[in-house]
Parts: structure tokens; sequence; C-alpha cells
């Protein structure tokens, strides 16, 4: 009887609307991966550098790449898009059908969680075929820590939605929030060159948790428990108060 | 047996932050009939018809649609109810023919849009943009989709608001069209003319209560200036006679055009008194008041 909460034909038109938005596949499939060559490009990013733990930078920058496509996705796309169709009545209007609004939200998800996978596969295969960066050794582990990393990426950009009243705010919010997210995922500074205080406390942050996990699988490690359950705690937090705050109109 | 109403109302009651916005509500519409709700802005109309929609929860009262309550029965009753709203809008980049297969994907016996399309005009417009519509565009779409579902009602809010004189003529004769295929229209405007023009029968909500309900005929006989007598007469006529004609409801003077308003009692009077007086009547009218007049009544009764 309950209306599965989501629905394929607007999980399929979300997508085909997706793709005809040339701003959002730029900054979450095509930048992540396109910072990543231009830093490959220099020459002394191609060397072995102890601050990397005997790594060259181009190595680490893997990892960072895959997170920013997340982040583009999760904190500065979804949100935007989520307000405006609430904005503009479009969630209002969808639950006038037999379709519950929420399967626009899960298309949201869905549609966005995808592009971010689609993004870090991009930085991966570039990162192998371009600068032979080895892909990560404890793949599994990758896996779950990529997954969780997702996870919470958009639980943020849910309460982002659930906090904006306007796409206006959820810009300002997503930009105050895109920062602060970038440098604890390494985009600056990889968290592995970070000093020994700064690296523990960025560790506590969704993005710095995600770095450090998929950092230890890409080196053959299991990914730390401690990181892994920094990104569940974090998700469900999260989560909770997007449901707790998000209003259909 | 009467079959039972398709949208039923009862004593429907609703506050924001302790103001009555909709405040004891009642009416039944009709298998098969333009039902209009009619009334000024802020008067409850919209919230009336969000609860018949099941956007939003009753804080009392009873509101059945096919028999079928929208806020438990979400689902079901979004299957035999459309809606077009007042406010609202589709993705800028959705197409006309993606909106529309995309909302009749959400039914689970659609009508085949294509012929839709073709009723509504928008055939041509098909590969066009939301975000690109014309206003008119944009409403003949919002009625599509509510069709599309093959409802047996369909709400209208504000339907041919900010449109054409052109473009609103064109929408009345859709609604029309709609009842004529069957599907029963509750109508929600703040145009009279509209209201008349449309409605079988009309509910006036004014201040959360229903004013009155009869048919557009109807309200304009119960109000107390039915008919309007007008004329430029050839002498000034005496106001203290004038003032005592029987049944008379307003006088007024206008461009040297004396303008009464009453019942046929009235009008007869006014005649004798202009053979007993010798007095001629230039462009002498005598026309029923329209529904604008007796709204104006019936919204003034309720205020006093």
């Amino acid at each position: 009887m309950s209306t599965a909460l989501v629905d394929t034909a607007v999980l399929k038109s979300e997508i085909r609307l997706f793709r005809r938005e040339p701003g959002a596949l730029f900054w979450i499939l095509a930048f992540p991966t396109l910072l990543l060559v231009i830093l490959g490009s220099i020459p002394s990013f191609r060397e072995a550098d102890p601050d990397f733990g005997g790594l060259r930078p181009v190595d680490g920058y893997v990892p960072v790449s895959v997170l920013l496509g997340l982040i583009m996705a999760g904190v500065q796309a979804m949100p935007q898009t989520l307000t405006g169709y609430r904005e503009r009545g479009i969630l209002r209007r969808m639950s006038t059908t037999p379709v519950r609004p929420a399967a626009l939200l899960s298309a949201q998800m869905l549609l966005f969680g995808g592009a971010a996978l689609v993004s870090a596969l991009l930085a991966l295969t570039t990162g192998r075929l371009a600068f032979a960066v080895r892909l990560p050794r404890q793949g599994f582990g990758y896996a779950l820590a990529l997954l969780l990393a997702v996870l919470a990426a958009l639980a943020l950009g849910a309460v982002i939605s659930a906090l904006s009243r306007s796409t206006k705010i959820a810009g300002a919010i997503g930009s105050a929030v895109f920062f602060p997210a970038m440098f604890c995922a390494g985009v600056w500074m990889p968290v592995q060159t970070m000093p020994d205080v700064l690296a523990r406390s960025v560790g506590y942050t969704p993005f710095g948790a995600a770095a450090e996990a998929l950092n230890q699988a890409a080196a053959g490690d299991w990914p730390g428990w401690g990181h892994l359950g920094v990104l569940v705690a974090w998700t469900l937090l999260l989560t909770a108060g997007a449901a707790r705050w998000f209003r259909w109109e | 047996m009467p079959t039972a109403p398709v949208i039923e109302v009862t004593e429907l009651r609703k506050s924001y932050a302790g103001r009555h916005a909709v405040d004891g509500v009642s009416f039944a519409v009709e298998e098969g009939e333009i039902f209009g709700i009619l009334g000024p802005n802020g008067a409850g109309k919209t919230t009336t018809v969000e609860c018949v929609e099941g956007l939003r929860v009753p804080d009392s009262g009873r509101v059945r649609v096919a028999g079928l309550d929208p806020v438990t029965e979400h689902e079901a009753t979004r299957r035999v109810l459309g809606a077009q709203l007042q406010e609202s809008e589709l993705q800028a980049k959705l197409t006309v023919r993606e909106a529309l297969e995309l909302y009749s994907a959400f039914y689970p016996s659609p009508l085949d849009w294509r012929p839709l399309a073709e009723r509504l005009g928008l055939t041509a417009k098909l590969d066009t943009r939301f975000a690109k519509l014309s206003g008119g565009q944009k409403q003949r779409l919002f009625i599509a989709l509510a069709l599309v579902g093959n409802p047996r009602a369909v709400v209208l809010d504000e339907l041919t608001t900010g449109l054409d004189p052109r473009a609103r003529r064109d929408t009345w004769e859709l609604i029309e069209d709609i009842r004529a295929n069957g599907v029963t229209v509750l109508l929600v405007t703040h145009f009279m003319e509209e209201a008349q023009r449309l409605c079988d029968r009309i509910a006036v909500i004014d201040k959360g209560r229903v004013a009155a309900l009869d048919t557009p005929a109807g309200l304009i006989r119960r109000s107390a200036g039915a008919t309007v007598i007008s004329f430029t007469p050839s002498a000034p006529l005496d106001e203290r006679e004038l003032g005592a004609l029987p049944a008379l409801a307003s006088v007024q003077h206008k461009d040297g055009r004396v303008i009464l308003s009453g019942t046929d009692e009235t009008v007869n009077a006014v005649i004798t008194l202009l053979a007993r007086t010798r007095v001629t009547a230039h462009q002498l009218r005598v026309t029923d008041a329209t529904l604008d007049d007796a709204f104006l009544d019936l919204t003034k009764e309720a205020a006093a």
C-alpha cells in the first residue's frame, strides 16, 4: 500500500535534469580530476617526498580529489537544488500526486551520491593511468570508507537544505561549510602533511576522518575503526538534524 | 438514490497562530458539478481547498473526497483528485513532454497524455522546457498535469490569475470541456465574471465562513439590489419621491444619470413615477445586478 521511498520515474527524470546542468557536471565530475591533473603536471609533485611518508604528493592528492567531488556534490550542489525545489513549490506540487515528495529527496541523494562516486572513480582511474598512482591496496576498506564518506556528505547537504529557507541562504551556508570541508579533506595541505595536533583535530571532522581512512586503505591497511566511527557518528547526527528541521514548504 | 457527493466538507476549522483561517466551513460538491469558491483575499479559500487536497491537516471537522480521508488515505485520495496549485512550478529544464510522462507514471491508470496535450494546445510545445513557457502555457500544462491521472475531481486554485483576457477566456472553455468529460471541478477564484460564467453553484467565503451558498442567479436574486434601473431624466426628480420607492436598495447620481437598485417592484414604481411627473427617461436601462454587486452585498452583511 505505502509508496516506495524511491520512485524510479522520479529518479530517471532527476538524472536527466542533472545532465542538463553543465555547471554541476563540471564542478562535481570534472573539476576534482582536473585539479589532480594540474597538480600532477608539476614535476616536483611526482617526486617522493618525506612529508608524505615517502609517497609522491600526487599520490596524496588522489584521495583529496575523491573527497573534493563528494564535497561539491553533497555540500554545494544538492542543497541548492533541494532548496530551489522547495522554494518554487515543486515539492508541494508533487505532494498532490500519489508519489510522496520524499521520492524527490531520495532521488536527489541517489543522484548526487552516484555522481560523487563516478567522480571518485574518474579521479582514481586518472591517477592510475596518468601518474601511475597505485590503486587502493585495501580495496574493500577503501570502498567502505568512501561509502561512509558519501553518506556523511549527503547528510551534511541535507542539513544545509533543511536549515536554508531560500536558495540564497543555501548558497551562503554551503560556501561557509565548503571551505572548511575542503581544508579538512586536505585540499591545501593533505592530512598526512599536517602538524600532529592539527591532523588529530581535523580527524574528528567528517572529511578529515574520511581522508585518514582513505589514506590508510590506499596504503593497504584496514581503515582505522576510529575514523570510520567518526564518519558514522556524523552521518547519524546530521541525518537526525535534517529529519528534525526539514520543511516541505 | 442520489449519489454521494464527490467532495464533502463538514464544519472545517483551521487556525494559524491563534487566527481562525477557516472557521466552520461546510459544503458538498456533487458529481459533474463546477463548484465555485469565491471570496476576498485572505478569506480562507485556499486553506479550505488545501485541506481538501490533504496538504493541510484540519484542526477539526471532516473532509471526504470520494469517501476518502485526504490525510489518512493520502495515496488513494490523490488517485481520484487532481490539483492545480496557486503558486507552484516545475523543474526549469524539464520539457512539457517529460513532465507529462513523469506525472503519468505516478498514477495507476493515467490518461494518454498525447490527446490531452492536443486538447490543451500543448502539442507544439512538447519539447519546450518549463522555464521557456509563457504564463498561459504553464497554466495549461498544470491543467494537463492535474488531469493526467484520470481523476474524478480536480481542484483549480486561482487558475486565471495573471492571464490576459484572451488566455482567460480560452481557459474558461477548457474548464467547461473538463466537466463535459465527466470530471467534477472545484474552482477557487476571486473573479466574479469567471464564477458567474462557469459555476453551477458558488460558496461565498468571507472571514473563514460560508457567507452564502447558491447558484450564481440565486446569489444575485437574494442580494438586496438584484435589479438595476438607470436613466437620464429630462428634468430633476424629487429626491424624496425617489427615496420612497418600494424595495429600493440604493440611489446614485452619476454624470446626470440616476442609478437605482432594487427589485422588479422598484422598476414598476419608477415607471409610474416618471409618467406621473411627466419626466422623460432617456437611455432607460433595466439590468440584472451582476454577481459583483451580490458579492459586495453578501460580504458586507458578513462584516456587519
